[in-house]
């Protein structure tokens, strides 16, 4: 189990244990965490599970997917540190990871 | 008023596989779906993507999928309703009435969602002024071109749209092409153009850009866009374009008196009918204890949601199951020779 730390738009925050080998993605939808929608189901098909990666992990995640940055064109608001959370996979040495949600994800 | 068995939202492939369930067993139907193609997500979103856990089908694309889908329905003639939104849903003493945002209208017994996570709709900017301004200076859309002749013209996004549509009007518009990075992700031929026609100055590019503020009064006057590093650009501009891609929302379904979840229809496993008689959803828009967005899901929930249409639909016949490949019915419906 790893700690994520999901904190929404308006700045409630949420901490949860997230099995590893799933995605952040898969960790905020089981949670019943608001604010990422996944469409697609993690397809990479929609960008509706657009995050923002706090600076200091931007770098430690696993490097954006093939075709990520054409998806997060069409998310709302892009950032230089935006991701896709359905392709963050969630390992021990994401241990305390914060991710911000934008405002919206349509 | 068009009157049909069964009227199915959705031309995804579950919308698809269900029409062809309902013609096996001897039921009309119609398909309303507001994207202008069949397919749903299929053909949207992954139409160039291999599938690889369809039944018997080891892999195929999205848009092959589609395609062998259609193809299947070929024996039947099924009335497709495309760029068509159903926007309303109201009973009336046995029947259900449905109507569209074009002004089409069903009256029928069985009404199937088969939505997927909803309809298409284009991504829109999220600046003040985006609503008083879409469909006078900003569009998602173009109908006809010859209204930015001589105008400049800001297009923003980075795909096969916004560059088809900037090197098209850069004929006879100024165009300024907006983008958030370096790279696009249109077809390389494309890409090539755009950049030699920003060489000799038929296309002004702005990139890492992306839009902050529309100044106009009744119309767009000026436009301010924004880098990562803060600095502010004002560009002259009467029309803004914005190509982000389509986005998928839950949109009238939500009024139409069903249980919703998580943007997902409640239903029963049996009929894959949900709380209102006579409405059911099948495949990724339906919810129940197990559900598994899966295609090949989509299409066991339309076979027996077809079934459950028949009793509506024929209150005086008793429905028997058949196989195809002994029932004469079900051959002659298909237009095959009985051995």
């Amino acid at each position: 189990m790893t700690k994520i730390t999901y904190i929404e738009h308006s700045g409630t925050s949420h901490t949860v244990d997230v099995e590893n080998g799933l995605t952040v993605m898969e960790g905020a939808v089981q949670n019943n965490i608001p604010g990422i929608d996944a469409d697609c189901g993690g397809g990479m098909a929609c960008a509706t599970c657009h995050v923002y990666v706090k600076e200091e992990w931007f770098d430690k995640i696993n490097e954006k997917s093939e075709g990520e940055d054409d998806m997060i064109d069409q998310a709302f608001e892009p950032k230089k540190n935006s991701r896709l959370s359905c392709q963050i996979l969630v390992s021990e040495n994401l241990d305390g990871l914060v991710v911000n949600m934008p405002e919206k994800q349509s | 008023m068009i009157k049909t068995d069964a009227l199915i939202i959705g031309a995804g492939p579950t919308g698809l596989f269900t029409a062809h369930q309902l013609k096996l067993i001897g039921l009309d139907c119609e398909v309303v779906d507001n994207l202008d193609k069949i397919g749903g997500q299929c053909i949207e979103l992954y139409p160039d993507k291999p599938i690889y856990d369809i039944p018997a089908v080891p892999e195929c694309t999205g848009e092959e999928l589609t395609n062998n889908l259609i193809n299947q329905l070929k024996p039947f003639d099924i009335k497709f309703h495309l760029s068509e939104r159903v926007d309303e849903v109201k009973k009336s003493s046995d029947m259900w009435i449905v109507k569209t945002n074009k002004g089409t209208s069903f009256t029928t017994p069985n009404v199937i969602i088969a939505g997927g996570v909803g309809s298409f709709e284009p991504r829109k900017f999220s600046v003040e002024g985006q609503d008083k301004f879409e469909n006078k200076s900003i569009f998602y859309s173009i109908k006809d071109k010859n209204i930015f002749k001589g105008k400049t013209v800001s297009i923003f996004g980075g795909g096969d749209s916004a560059l088809d549509w900037a090197v098209e009007l850069s004929n006879n518009c100024n165009i300024n092409l907006i983008h958030r990075r370096d790279e696009f992700r249109g077809a390389q031929a494309t890409v090539d153009k755009v950049h030699e026609l920003v060489k000799s100055n038929k296309i002004n590019l702005f990139t890492k850009f992306q839009l902050k503020k529309l100044n106009g009064s009744s119309n767009i006057e000026s436009i301010d866009i924004e880098n990562e590093d803060k600095e502010i650009k004002n560009l002259k501009t009467d029309y803004v374009l914005g190509f982000f891609g389509l986005i998928m929302q839950l949109g009238p379904i939500a009024n139409w008196g069903l249980n919703i979840d998580k943007k997902t229809v409640e239903v029963d496993t049996e009929k894959f009918e949900t709380n209102q008689k006579g409405i059911y959803a099948v495949g990724d828009i339906c919810n129940y204890p197990g559900k598994l967005k899966l295609i090949l899901s989509g299409f066991h929930e339309g076979a027996l949601a077809a079934r459950a249409c028949f009793k509506l639909a024929r209150p005086n016949e008793k429905y028997r199951f058949e196989f195809t490949t002994s029932s004469k019915a079900i051959k002659s419906r298909l237009g095959v020779k009985s051995d």
